[in-house]
């Protein structure tokens, strides 16, 4: 794999019963950045990032085939336990779910499955994590409270503490901030950007402005195909040159471009 | 680490194990419930053929005659007499419950109905003994001019009819309420008043279930034991009226266990009875499911 | 014809409203009456007695035996069904999730094997402990009854499980969980007030129930102190007590009805109160 990139789709196809989800999707995600799979509903932005992590195994009449590369490991075709490829990748989801469980049990949850159980090195934890979601100061003097008596905003942030808690490399974002109010959503977008540092993130959206702001890498989605990818300058500032073949796609990205500007 | 990896799954199989074998344990039981049964009736039914028993009325177990026919038209008359009387009853309150009950009659008969469906069979009978019974020998006989004890198959039909109204109530309520807005609101637009839209629309959508919730509703009365046991006579005789005692299959199974092991051939005949008990319900409950679940999928 | 119109629908709306009224008064008149017939014998001596002289003639004495024979019973077939009942509802809803026709059947057996008559299983039960040797006792009608419960209590559980939304299935795994911890420490917990309330309509059934036990646990003046001996339950008690040609013993099978009766109502009661109760993981959409 080449340097720099964390996450190499490869001719990827999956088939949802009769319905042709994705169609030969390739994609390449640079490490340490954020990329941002855009597209409107439905065009199968989320089976891709649900694909990338294996949640697909669940959905029934699933079949997927085609090579996803994480460090150089084909996840679709391995023998390596699943539990801990899904460790590598933390899940941010559309709307939070905090596990049955206190404010402290949430973010212990990873860290007790992987075998930490010493109260003290799980205190410090605990603290770090919250900290790194900006949560510690609001929750830190009822950390025994359940978790769902938080509020949504606060609940996915508590999520992004409880998925950074199993140390991952990789943050798979569903939308996050679409059951946000616009303080917390932007609580939530500068910490991606602050977390760029340490981690590769994914973000599905279908916020263009959204993308405009945080993206350092852009994939476009739609109707289950790519239709473009590359650095966001060059996406939204600067588009390329298109050969001749491709100039029916350009057409729906363009009436693309102009829906959502007309949405923003 | 990887040491504790290897402990962590291992206990990940033995749940999934553990969950497997519990599922085969519950999958495996009707069959074994059946075949058990059949082999301790294969006794009796190797000397004589299923109809010669079914169609006699001959029960003398000491000279080894066991005729079932007058307990099966017992059980006949008993399930079809409280499935009369309920059916009807359940119709109209769910009808009552799903279209024109305020929120505060819903909220006392949900518990209501829980509640009835909760009550062990027994005191069913208790109460029956207590009420139907002389009510029936008071005040419902002489009506018509009869003399009885009061434990008769009318008896055991009221109280019967009682034990499966929650029953039959909870589905064709689930049944009301799986038909789309979108229906009735058609058929009111159209100028039907509400009545004629529950006559017209709704009943005749939700036919398929209110016919299951009865099938079901019967299988339930037709297995159903203690209660009906102790109020309706328990009489080998093929009744004639409903002022008349009964003997239903279950009631011929539970008063005889006793001396099942003393007669030869007798224990036979009496798992024979729960045999034909487990496969008539068997056959209604499935019938009844069926049904249900293709106009389940009709309606979505 | 208009006027015909509103006729039938108001002789149908008073129809409706007779019904459903009727079904509250029955139920009503059955508590009375259960009541008004027990309460005057039930004393101190008849539950905290066993009967003296024999349950069926001896006038002295109380239904101890009985209490004492239905909550050993019911409280071991309840744990049994649960520790086989509740890996299977969790097993449906969180391994076969991908399988839903799968699911679908099981849920289909599952009701069908919730109509089976409990005479059926009482027989069944009397025919495996003939095929064994074994005598009238306390295990022989554990086990009955926990086959006769299982499949009431799956099925309720399943209910509960099945509205645990799809979403803490996956987050549950996306954090690296296996399928069995998803299950028993996210599901179990999301859960727990459901649960609580599936294990409590069985535990009312187990306890309520005559025909299964006729067979297999026998009677006794005794409380039973090992699993091999014969016990009394508390329906059994009503049944046979009943049919005494001796008025104090009829009198203690009416204070067995209010027991069970009783015992019936605060089961109910608590289920609701579970149910209903503030639950304290409650995801809102």
């Amino acid at each position: 794999m080449e340097k720099g990139v964390k996450i190499l789709v490869r001719d990827l196809n999956l088939h949802f019963g009769k319905n042709h989800v994705l169609k030969n999707v390739n994609v390449t995600i640079p490490e340490k950045k954020i990329t941002v799979i855009l597209g409107p509903s439905g065009c199968g932005k989320t089976t891709l990032m649900k694909t990338m992590n294996r949640l697909t195994d669940i959905y029934p009449d699933v079949k997927v085939s085609g090579n996803i590369f994480i460090n150089d490991e084909d996840i679709l075709n391995t023998q390596q336990d699943i539990t801990i490829l899904r460790q590598k990748m933390g899940l941010l989801s559309q709307r939070p779910y905090p596990l049955p469980m206190n404010i402290y049990n949430n973010v212990a949850y990873g860290l007790r499955i992987s075998g930490r159980r010493k109260k003290r090195y799980l205190d410090k934890r605990i603290e770090h994590y919250l900290t790194m979601a900006n949560l510690w100061d609001e929750v830190k003097d009822r950390l025994k409270e359940s978790a769902s008596r938080l509020s949504i905003g606060q609940q996915q942030r508590l999520c992004l503490a409880r998925g950074l808690a199993v140390d991952p490399e990789i943050i798979l974002a569903d939308e996050p901030t679409s059951a946000l109010d616009p303080i917390s959503s932007q609580a939530i977008e500068e910490k991606f950007v602050e977390l760029k540092k340490n981690y590769t993130i994914v973000l599905v959206t279908h916020i263009l402005r959204q993308a405009k702001r945080i993206a350092d890498h852009v994939v476009f989605m739609y109707l289950g195909e790519v239709i473009e990818q590359g650095p966001a300058d060059q996406i939204f500032n600067h588009p390329r040159k298109r050969s001749q073949n491709r100039i029916l796609k350009d057409c729906s990205i363009s009436i693309l471009h102009f829906a959502f500007c007309i949405l923003q | 680490m990887a040491r504790f990896r290897i402990g962590r799954h291992l206990r990940s199989r033995i749940h999934l194990v553990w969950m497997v074998v519990s599922l085969m344990i519950i999958l495996l039981l009707p069959f074994i419930l059946g075949i058990g049964l059949y082999v301790k009736s294969i006794l009796l039914l190797e000397e004589k053929s299923l109809w010669e028993l079914l169609f006699s009325s001959d029960w003398r177990p000491l000279s080894g005659n066991f005729g079932f026919l007058s307990f099966a038209i017992s059980s006949l008359w008993v399930t079809a007499l409280s499935l009369l009387i309920a059916g009807p009853i359940c119709l109209l309150t769910a009808i009552h419950l799903t279209h024109y009950a305020k929120k505060w009659v819903l909220q006392i008969m949900h518990p209501v109905i829980d509640i009835l469906a909760g009550i062990p069979s027994v005191i069913f009978g208790v109460w029956g003994i207590l009420v139907i019974v002389p009510f029936i020998s008071r005040y419902v006989a002489p009506i018509f001019g009869i003399e009885t004890s009061g434990y008769t198959i009318l008896t055991g039909s009221i109280v019967l009819a009682v034990m499966i109204i929650p029953f039959i109530l909870n589905i064709m309520i689930d049944v009301f309420k799986m038909i789309p807005d979108e229906l009735k609101e058609a058929s009111l637009s159209l100028g039907a008043s509400k009545w004629q839209t529950i006559k017209l629309v709704v009943i005749r959508k939700a036919f398929p279930g209110i016919i299951s919730a009865f099938g079901l509703g019967i299988s339930r009365a037709f297995g159903e034991t203690i209660a009906v046991l102790m109020v309706v006579g328990n009489v080998a005789k093929i009744p004639t009226g409903v002022f008349q005692a009964g003997y239903p299959l279950p009631a011929l199974i539970a008063n005889n266990y006793g001396e099942m092991l003393s007669i030869p051939m007798y224990d036979s005949a009496l798992m024979l009875a729960a045999l034909i008990l487990f496969c008539v319900v068997l056959i209604f409950n499935f019938l009844s499911r069926i049904l249900i679940m293709r106009s389940e999928k009709i309606t979505n | 014809m208009r006027k015909h119109k509103y006729i039938e629908e108001k002789f149908f709306r008073v129809l409706m409203f007779f019904s459903t009224t009727l079904i509250v008064m029955v139920l009503l008149l059955i508590i009375f009456s259960i009541l008004y017939k027990g309460l005057p014998s039930l004393s101190w001596e008849m539950i905290s007695q066993t009967p003296k002289g024999g349950f069926y003639f001896g006038k002295e004495g109380g239904v101890l035996n009985a209490i004492i024979g239905s909550l050993y019973l019911s409280i071991g077939a309840t744990l049994l069904a649960f520790v086989i009942g509740l890996p299977v509802a969790l097993f449906m809803n969180v391994y076969l999730v991908k399988f839903k026709k799968t699911v679908n059947t099981i849920r289909f057996f599952l009701d069908l094997l919730w109509g089976i008559p409990s005479i059926v299983y009482g027989a069944f039960g009397f025919t495996i402990m003939i095929y064994l040797g074994l005598k009238t006792s306390l295990l022989a009608g554990i086990i009955t009854v926990t086959l006769f419960i299982i499949p009431i209590m799956v099925r309720a559980m399943d209910e509960v499980l099945k509205t645990v939304p799809f979403g803490l299935l996956e987050t549950s795994l996306s954090l690296g969980s296996t399928r069995s911890e998803t299950a028993y420490k996210v599901f179990l917990k999301q859960a727990s007030p459901g649960l609580v309330t599936a294990v409590l309509l069985s535990f009312g059934r187990a306890i309520g129930d005559a025909a299964s036990v006729l067979f297999t646990t026998g009677y006794t003046d005794h409380i039973p102190t090992s699993l091999t001996q014969p016990t009394a339950t508390l329906p059994l008690s009503i049944f046979f007590q009943l049919s005494s040609p001796i008025e104090e013993v009829q009198n203690r099978a009416f204070a067995s009805a209010v027991i069970l009766t009783v015992i019936i109502l605060i089961i109910s009661i608590l289920a609701r109160l579970y149910s209903r109760k503030y639950q304290k993981h409650k995801i809102n959409f």
